[in-house]
């Protein structure tokens, strides 16, 4: 039985097409393999959302997904959306509200934050808390990542 | 931590699996949506020499509607069942659960078959299962069986599945009233203690999740007439083992509180 696989995927809108051992999950391998060090690794059994990244447009752990499983996806990670500036709004209100100390759970937090702002509604605080509630912070107790999100969502200074 | 090595394969065919299961036996373990299999592997609690990735089957994504109610399929996600319009109006149960389920990205990958066949007592699923006496449909070699859901559940983390079976769906009969409760320090995280009520004509029925090594229908609870004959009542359905943070005693307490919540929905 095969141990590694050719694997073809979408990352960030380039190909990629790589044999990866079936054992590598997807986050290892988008830092590993592609150097894309923007989702970070934190607890590694899906409990702290630092690796979010997006898959087929819907957002997911990258530690609980084998990147065989991504064959024939498009992802896109922290640098993409960084990148085409989609997160623009959301990385100036991070900014203005003091929503980062060290920084380490931020990509996976605006990953998380964004998918509510795809889905162009206006939420609670309480929403909104329920949203991230998988993406841990252990710095800013998270009222004002909830400020900022905030803030993009219902357009409140 | 990493996961160990293993080989990895995804059948386009239930043929093609079950040959798989078969010749590979204890070795290989069935890959759904990975969100409780992953983790086991990255803390190595678990060493398959196989994974076989059932997500490219036909056939187990669909959620239609039919005579005796709403049929789902196993690989359909929790995020699809939440969102669902068929779910809302056929098995309002199954999508008041679904939000509780761990979080968005989880729930983005998770799938109901996954969530059944593993049996996981403190999981949304089996317990609504056993509260809308849903009948969950096994594929094998052999052909189909199908098995309620009361029956299924036999232990922890112990299903009626024989090996090299694949759970490809599950039958949920409609209910006049559905009612989901749960408790959890965290929005998403395991639940201490949650509640599936359904009613059918006068018939309610109460199965708490948390409270067992599977769902527990509480017998004699459900048959009660007042709300405070329930309450008195559920201590002869449950005996909850402690978990790291609560008592059996508290466990019992946040029952009867939940028990009084869906009492009054229902």
């Amino acid at each position: 039985m095969e141990h590694a696989l050719d694997t073809t995927m979408t990352v960030n809108g380039s190909p990629v097409r790589r044999r990866i051992p079936a054992r590598q999950h997807l986050v290892d391998f988008l830092r590993e393999e592609l150097g894309l060090t923007g989702s970070h690794i934190g607890c590694e059994h899906g409990v702290c959302g630092a690796c979010t990244v997006r898959v087929d447009g819907d957002i997911v752990r990258g530690c609980l997904m084998l990147a065989v499983q991504a064959n024939g996806c498009k992802v896109d990670t922290i640098e993409g959306l960084s990148d085409s500036g989609e997160l623009e709004a959301l990385q100036k209100a991070f900014h203005e509200k003091n929503a980062l100390q060290c920084g380490f759970c931020t990509p996976g937090m605006l990953m998380a934050a964004q998918d509510l702002v795809v889905q162009k509604r206006r939420c609670s605080r309480e929403e909104i808390k329920r949203h991230i509630s998988g993406n841990y912070c252990r710095c800013t107790g998270y009222q004002a990542i909830v400020d900022a999100i905030e803030q993009v969502l219902n357009g409140q200074s | 931590m990493k996961a160990p090595s293993f080989a990895y394969a995804r059948p386009g065919t239930l043929a093609e699996a079950f040959d798989l299961l078969e010749r590979h036996g204890e070795g290989a373990r069935i890959l759904a949506g990975g969100q409780s299999l992953i983790p086991s592997l990255n803390m190595r609690l678990s060493s398959p020499e196989l994974l076989v990735d059932i997500t490219g089957l036909a056939g187990l994504s669909g959620i239609e509607s039919f005579s005796k109610g709403l049929r789902i399929g196993a690989l359909v996600t929790h995020a699809q069942i939440e969102k669902s319009p068929d779910v809302r109006k056929h098995a309002p149960l199954l999508a008041q659960a679904a939000p509780h389920i761990a979080h968005p990205a989880i729930r983005n990958r998770g799938t109901l078959g996954g969530s059944l066949a593993l049996a996981d007592p403190a999981a949304e699923y089996p317990a609504c299962a056993v509260a809308l006496d849903a009948t969950l449909v096994i594929a094998g070699k052999k052909g189909e069986r199908r098995v309620k859901a009361g029956a299924f559940f036999k232990g922890l983390f112990e299903t009626d599945l024989r090996p090299a079976e694949i759970l490809t769906a599950a039958e949920f009969p409609p209910a006049d009233k559905a009612v989901f409760v749960e408790l959890a320090r965290r929005h998403g995280d395991y639940a201490i203690i949650g509640l599936a009520g359904t009613q059918v004509a006068s018939r309610k029925r109460f199965v708490f999740l948390g409270a067992g090594a599977t769902p527990i229908l509480a017998g004699n609870a459900s048959k009660a007439s007042s709300l405070a004959e329930a309450r008195q009542a559920l201590g002869e359905d449950l005996d909850p083992p402690a978990d790291l943070y609560h008592s059996s005693g508290t466990k019992l307490h946040l029952a009867r509180v939940l028990l009084e919540r869906a009492w009054n929905t229902l």
